[in-house]
């Protein structure tokens, strides 16, 4: 199976560990992903507050471009999305263009290729890829150096499960925990584990979105977890670049490690660190992970 | 001194159209038949920072308080994290009626004047219609200098750590068709304006 990818501009900029991991876990799974040609902005968020039919347009030149590229698979192109912003927004258009035929008619004239079915193209969360297309069976294989005894807590966030939830539960999704056992860790059950970092409240409000980030933070320090995995760069900034500032506000915080879940699997696959991009982190990892192997020593001695 | 406002209206101060007009641009007609339940408000994450909760900005926009709803802080708190459209017993799009409502207000200009969220908003759009894509350190870089101009220095320690690794890109990112991309816009631009 083949798969386009589309990066999204996080991936270039403060989430680019996102892009090495993912791309340098796929690669060792041999699975090809290759990157959507000239990608534009997804139309997220922020521009879909100017205007929502612009911000369609955007995404509708993705899948266009998407749909020129090919990769076509089963009569379906499959499209990886792994930021949650750019996964939502996408999917979002492509509706928006399945049910408004003016508008599709509109774009069909204008965007590169000649559109033919908008819904052909099946846009996917990496996780969802992992978890149901290659399988957890395929990645325990994989698996190299069990994460034995460490405690991740596993952040959904909130626009991969909602409002499309399509390969998990909106209310209390479990795909990533089933993957965490899968490496050979412990899931933490954190209840907070789809409620709002607060986007890009941390700089726009900070005393708003840092004290959102607190409470994600704090109920998983109390329930034990070593480090937090997350789908999404924006959830990561949030949860791992603003922690001196909330402990400024909230001194009983303690560093706590934000990863992305493919530098997860990576470290679990054995894969250089640097190709998973853990040097890039804040809060590293590292420590936590030697004092864990001591403590594996001591038990198996 | 502040000029006082009647905070209770009769129904000639209100705005018959405003409802048809959010419910057009949100594509939640439902929005009519909300049930006032408050299930909204008591999902959302942020309503407690809210001068009106989600359930009162419905029932105020289904009323027709137009400059209240616009002026209001609830409508740019809205993360867009979608708790109260998944739980809505009536389907209302709660999330995409406050886009309507946040473009709404750009439109009209009614927000304060160098209000981040807003701003940032800006920032972002006019980067990608002229780029294509958006390079984050430049957008928060030219937010900060146009709206929190004395937070810079409290934040350029995090800044220098994110540039030493490599997370704080300084050239900015940019797609080849960009006379295309212009194209298909100004395609959307047209129907707006004939509209």
């Amino acid at each position: 199976m083949s798969y386009l990818y589309f990066p999204g501009c996080s991936l270039k900029g403060t989430g680019r560990a996102y892009e090495e991991s993912l791309l340098a876990v796929f690669r060792a799974l041999g699975i090809p992903l290759a990157e959507l040609a000239d990608w534009n902005c997804c139309g997220a968020t922020a521009y879909m507050s100017i205007d929502e039919r612009q911000a369609f347009a955007l995404a509708a030149r993705n899948l266009a471009l998407a749909e020129a590229q090919g990769a076509s698979d089963n009569g379906a192109i499959q499209l990886i999305a792994p930021c949650s912003a750019c996964y939502l927004v996408l999917l979002k258009a492509q509706r928006h263009l399945m049910t408004d035929t003016a508008f599709r008619q509109e774009m069909s004239g204008v965007l590169p290729g000649n559109m033919g079915d908008p819904g052909q193209i099946r846009i996917r969360h990496p996780l969802d890829v992992l978890v149901h297309d290659v399988g957890l069976q395929e990645i325990a294989r994989h698996v190299r150096q069990p994460l034995r005894g460490l405690k991740v807590a596993s952040y959904y966030g909130c626009q991969i499960v909602r409002p499309f939830a399509l390969f998990d539960r909106p209310h209390d999704p479990s795909t990533m925990d089933d993957l965490v056992r899968t490496l050979g860790a412990e899931p933490v059950d954190w209840p907070l584990k789809t409620h709002c970092c607060g986007g890009s409240l941390t700089g726009t409000m900070p005393e708003v979105g840092l004290r959102l980030n607190y409470l994600l933070l704090r109920e998983a320090q109390r329930r034990g977890a070593d480090l937090i995995i997350t789908v999404c760069p924006l959830c990561q900034f949030n949860l791992e670049a603003y922690q001196d500032f909330i402990r400024r506000r909230y001194p009983d915080l303690a560093p706590m490690p934000v990863l992305f879940f493919t530098q997860l699997i990576g470290m679990a696959m054995g894969l250089p660190p640097r190709e998973l991009g853990l040097q890039r982190l804040l809060i590293p990892v590292e420590g936590r992970m030697a004092a864990l192997s001591k403590e594996g020593a001591h038990a198996r001695a | 001194m502040a000029s006082l406002e009647p905070r209770i209206h009769y129904e000639a101060d209100l705005d018959p159209s405003f409802a048809r007009e959010i419910i057009a641009s949100s594509g939640s007609p439902s929005l009519m038949s909300c049930i006032q339940c408050g299930t909204c408000s008591s999902a959302c994450p942020l309503s407690l920072y809210m001068d009106y909760t989600p359930r009162r900005i419905i029932a105020m926009v289904r009323e027709g308080f137009k400059k209240e709803v616009l002026r209001s802080r609830t409508i740019w708190l809205c993360a867009s994290c979608y708790a109260c459209t998944v739980e809505c017993p009536k389907q209302i799009r709660i999330t995409d009626v406050m886009y309507a409502l946040k473009r709404y207000a750009i439109r009209e200009g009614v927000h304060p004047p160098r209000f981040p969220i807003p701003v940032l908003a800006r920032l972002f759009y006019d980067t990608v219609r002229r780029r294509g894509r958006l390079t984050e350190s430049w957008v928060v870089a030219r937010l900060y200098l146009q709206t929190m101009p004395l937070r810079i220095p409290g934040m350029s320690t995090l800044g220098w750590k994110l540039l030493r690794r490599g997370r704080f890109p300084l050239l900015p990112e940019g797609i080849r068709d960009r006379r295309g991309l212009q194209r298909v816009l100004r395609v959307v631009e047209r129907r707006e304006v004939a509209r």
